[in-house]
């Protein structure tokens, strides 16, 4: 029961909202749109549930083509930012609302309410109105509301947005567990790629009304196609160098200000040293760079540092390199650096996500599962 | 500049509040240094936001005093305080320009038109905003607004204390890097007094040298990111702080020895055997539970891997009770036979949620 | 915003068209008609092409004298009116108490006005203004004032002034009212902090908050003095002489005093389009004002 989108674009006073997108959601597993604010995310999300019309392009749901079809004739449920519930009714009545619009009866009304309840943690509540209650709870009636109605596909426009950080975390690792549960397409708009890693499922990556890569959320992050899915995907940001390869197997990162130091070569995988000569871009995740080299393959790059931050687990170094690039190195442990300090910070060539000028990717790192089958 | 002291400080919306949920902050004693970096962290409805209303002068305490540098401000308005604030929203002067936004504080105050103007030029360089100075303030993006708004703060010479409230909300999250960064690198250059409310412990903790947890309107621990991750004095702050937050397991606790269900952890040190009355827990962080297949350890049955790019989170059962650990990037966890090796000096022991030393 | 298309959603819209039609259209097309023929007696009409238009526009000839006259006191009753009602709306909106009963009491006391039918506050002044009877004009003369409506020009432009301001001050009033209120506590707090005075706060955060509704309530404000018509009918008939005599009163005299159906037609069209281009300024300035920023958020 997919539904897809078919070449939609949706362009306002000339300007492109959404340009081109074509994407197939299905049920089963929850599909994120992730990208920055005004991506198009909330665009996307109210083309699919009939409130915009696309400019150009096809929404087929199940097969028959529902891009003309008003919201009111659509089985869709939305769910927002703002926890938006009737502030009059119970918890309970809120729950069976969309319900009682169908006609059916007052026990199997109450079934589904009950179960919706139980699987949102609502049991306790359902008597409350939702002004009494936490914003986790209201948020939770509201999704609730949502999926007790069987919609055909359900959209959740970030959803946790408004909850402190830590409800947050807990409902996103009950959501999925929710989401497999109902035979509804869940949509789920974040900004945070954190979320999208947490929540699994499949991944769009949005960005100025695209999509730039469309996959499994882990291959997504493994093998971003491109390197705007890469950044989409990466918090912390990923660091990026310019890189240039001779065609002879030597390769080398060029920084920003040319002088004497800032032709870093470095030794090349194979799959590097294959590529044809030209300018490339090298991508790596801030848990990559060290402070120490891991292996005798490592690129050592001298910086100072800006800022450090705590986590109380881990560290965030921020480092301006001798080459003018800004850089945030993840680090585990404590390591307590005072601004302006010199420091040496090591690469792992074998972590590197290699883009050609077109900001393709060419080269992603070996991957863990196949690392793993080789040893 | 301002030191800020909190003398017996409590408040309560209601006038004669006998029960404890009547506060909204329970009394305490605090001293905040000159220069220093704090952040107030909780859930909502934890008292942080009514702290910080009361250091701006929004509320009058009803218990207590509020010092800044030894003087009584308690019943002292805002704008007599010397103190500037970064709203969750950005909250800029639409119609005119960034600089003359940043220039609005001192003009106010009667600052002579050169002095603003290199004080404008300075702050305006010290946030990069150098390239937006005579663009109108309306239409900026959220993180310039907040770059401005606490660029107006800064300007100003006297002022003693800069307050955060949740400035990163609407920020985007690459964005928030930078923001971050940025606030932080300010207060290394300047020296001003800082004071951060949020309910993220990534801000609270990458932000400030020393965080106040609050919960239920007390304070129920202060010390530096580290000591909070690595001492969490209460169970709610090993809850609260790291995600996902600290296993707290029910546990029967003999001289060095921890019960859990049948199995038994070694612990680095004895607890006296009268601090044993009590509902005890054992706390152990996810991060210092080694995920090995064999070995001597706790034999857990896994439950669900997530894989959230840089490390994965291994949920396990123990004798039924949920147990979190965390694996790196490359681990390969076992479907059975798994064994969580904690890290004995990591164990910690709770007695009626509070840390047993 | 586009919406779903369904060729049926037509079929809802006829009885609305229709009614339009009805109501609109087809008295506006005979106005239309009116306006270029002559009449006499016995309702013959004689074709008189854009003659009507043409005297109607020179402000030599009698009609156009009266059109210029009118609607120069027309433009003029706008003008005061607004100029005294939009501050002093503000005024009164932004000294309104925040909450409480004071609150209730105050929006209930400014609702009355704005609830009464036209012609019944004309005859709430009519009575009130008089030098005679009335409390007001009574109470200006006893300090020494000269005030008779009836007579004098100024006393009757007094008046027309003074119900208008007394029944729609609280239009504005209560617009910015909920222009101020949507304005979040922080702002204040803000300004607070910076050491801004009321002043500063006032034309810094108030006012760049509160220019859309603003600049709604002036739109509704001259339409509505601009097609004034009871209440100046009602308290002085036009007079004395003509000095009240508003472009609609003056209509009203064209086509029902003297039954220059032609003539009234043509004003009619010009009134109209006049009430018509000043709507559309208005409109073309608030959307480019919201499209610019827009684009810039």
């Amino acid at each position: 029961m997919p539904i897809e989108l078919q070449a939609v674009s949706r362009r306002v006073d000339a300007v492109d909202h959404i340009s081109n997108v074509s994407l197939t959601l299905h049920e089963g597993c929850v599909n994120v749109l992730l990208g920055p604010t005004l991506a198009g995310k909330t665009t996307l999300m109210r083309l699919m549930a009939g409130l915009d019309l696309p400019t150009e392009g096809r929404i087929v749901l199940n097969g028959v083509d529902v891009t003309g079809r008003s919201i009111r004739r659509r089985s869709v449920a939305m769910v927002y930012q703002q926890f938006i519930n009737y502030p009059a009714f119970s918890v309970y009545d809120n729950i069976a609302a969309p319900l009682r619009t169908k006609g059916l009866s007052k026990a199997e009304i109450d079934g589904k309410v009950r179960k919706a309840a139980q699987l949102l943690k609502l049991e306790s509540s359902l008597e409350k109105k939702p002004l009494q209650l936490s914003g986790g709870q209201q948020q939770r009636t509201a999704i609730a509301r949502a999926i007790v109605k069987d919609a055909e596909l359900v959209l959740l426009d970030e959803p946790l947005a408004n909850l402190d950080y830590k409800l947050r975390e807990e409902l996103r690792v009950e959501l999925p567990r929710i989401f497999d549960k109902t035979g509804s397409i869940f949509v789920y708009a974040t900004t945070e790629p954190s979320e999208a890693l947490l929540l699994g499922g499949r991944t769009a990556a949005l960005c100025e009304g695209k999509v730039a890569q469309f996959a499994d959320t882990a291959e997504v992050y493994r093998r971003p196609l491109n390197r705007i899915t890469a950044q989409t995907l990466s918090d912390p940001p990923m660091n990026f160098a310019a890189m240039v390869a001779e065609g002879d197997g030597r390769v080398a990162l060029h920084f920003a200000n040319d002088n004497a130091s800032g032709v870093v070569p470095f030794a090349a995988s194979p799959l590097v040293a294959q590529l044809p000569p030209g300018r490339y871009t090298v991508g790596f995740r801030a848990h990559h760079v060290a402070l120490s080299p891991r292996t005798t393959a490592s690129v050592k790059v001298r910086g100072e540092v800006a800022v450090t931050e705590l986590s109380g687990s881990d560290s965030f170094l921020h480092v301006d390199t001798e080459g003018g690039e800004r850089w945030i190195a993840l680090l585990a442990g404590v390591h307590e650096r005072p601004p302006g300090e010199r420091i040496e910070i090591y690469l792992d060539p074998e972590r590197f996500y290699i883009f050609d000028s077109r900001d393709n990717l060419v080269v992603a790192p070996v991957g863990p599962t196949a690392k793993m089958e080789r040893t | 500049m301002a030191q800020i002291q909190l003398e017996n400080l409590a408040h309560s919306y209601l006038v004669n509040p006998t029960q404890s949920w009547q506060w909204a902050l329970k009394p305490m004693n605090m001293t905040w240094r000159q220069g220093g970096a704090y952040a107030l962290l909780g859930p909502s409805g934890c008292g942080k936001t009514t702290l910080l209303n009361v250091i701006s002068g929004l509320v009058t305490p009803s218990h207590g005093r509020i010092l800044f540098d030894g003087r009584d401000v308690s019943r002292i308005p805002t704008e007599a305080r010397n103190i500037a604030q970064v709203f969750q929203f950005p909250v800029v002067y639409d119609t005119m320009t960034v600089a003359d936004n940043l220039a609005f504080p001192l003009q106010n105050r009667g600052v002579a038109k050169a002095t603003v103007a290199a004080r404008v030029r300075q702050v305006g360089h010290m946030l990069g905003l150098e390239p937006i100075m005579n663009r109108r303030a309306r239409g900026l993006t959220a993180d310039l607004q907040q770059k401005v708004s606490l660029g107006r703060g800064l300007v100003r010479s006297d002022v003693g204390a800069i307050l955060f409230d949740e400035p990163l909300t609407v920020i985007d999250p690459h964005l928030k890097w930078q923001l971050r960064a940025q606030i932080r690198r300010v207060h290394a250059e300047t020296d001003v007094t800082m004071i951060y409310v949020t309910h993220d412990q990534t801000e609270a903790l990458t932000f400030a040298d020393s965080v106040v947890v609050m919960y239920q309107g007390e304070v129920v621990q202060i010390g530096t990111p580290q000591e909070l991750f690595d001492r969490p004095a209460h169970t709610f702050v090993g809850y609260f702080i790291g995600s996902p937050g600290m296993n707290v397991l029910p546990a029967r606790v003999e001289g060095d020895r921890a019960h859990i269900g049948s199995q038994v952890l070694q612990l680095a040190q004895g607890i006296a055997a009268t601090a044993s009355d009590g509902k005890m827990e054992i706390g152990i962080r996810p991060e210092y539970l080694r995920v090995e297949r064999g070995g001597r350890g706790l034999p857990v049955q896994v439950r669900r891997v997530d894989d959230i790019g840089r490390i994965k989170i291994v949920h396990c059962l123990l004798e039924g009770m949920p147990i979190a650990a965390i694996a790196g990037e490359d681990a390969e966890i076992p479907a059975d036979g798994v064994m969580l090796v904690p890290e004995q000096t990591q164990i910690h022991v709770y007695c009626n949620s509070h840390r047993v030393e | 915003m586009q919406k779903p298309v369904d060729n049926r959603a037509w079929f809802l819209v006829a009885p609305v068209f229709m009614l339009v039609a009805f109501n609109a259209i087809l008295p506006l097309m005979t106005v239309v008609n009116y306006s270029f023929q002559d009449t006499f007696s016995n309702n013959q009409f004689f074709w008189n092409g854009v003659q009507w238009y043409v005297e109607l526009l020179d402000p030599r000839s009698e009609l156009g004298e009266r059109f210029y006259e009118s609607l120069g006191r027309s433009l003029a009753f706008s003008a005061i009116i607004l100029a005294i009602e939009v501050p002093l709306g503000l005024m009164v909106a932004l000294s309104m108490p925040k909450r409480g009963a004071a609150l209730a009491l105050c929006l209930m006391l400014m609702a009355l006005p704005l609830l009464l039918p036209w012609n019944v506050v004309g005859i709430i002044w009519q009575l009130y203004a008089r030098d005679n009877i009335g409390l007001f004009g009574w109470t200006v003369n006893a300090i020494g004032i000269p005030f008779n409506y009836t007579n004098s020009a100024v006393s009757s432009w007094v008046v027309i002034v003074l119900m208008d301001v007394w029944h729609w001050t609280s239009l504005i009033a209560l617009l910015c009212y909920a222009g101020l209120r949507a304005i979040p506590e922080a702002y204040y707090q803000a300004a607070k902090i910076d050491g801004a005075s009321r002043l500063l706060v006032f034309l810094r955060i108030q006012m760049p908050k509160l220019q859309r509704v603003l600049t709604i309530g002036i739109l509704l404000r001259f339409m509505d003095s601009f097609m004034i018509y009871t209440e100046p009918f009602v308290v002085t008939g036009g007079g004395p002489g003509n000095y009240t005599t508003m472009l609609s009163i003056n209509l009203v005299k064209i086509a029902l005093g003297q039954f220059d159906l032609g003539k009234a037609g043509a004003m009619s069209i010009v009134y109209t389009l006049i009430t018509l281009s000043v709507c559309w300024l208005f409109y073309t300035v608030i959307t480019t004002r919201e499209g610019k920023e827009g684009a810039a958020s």
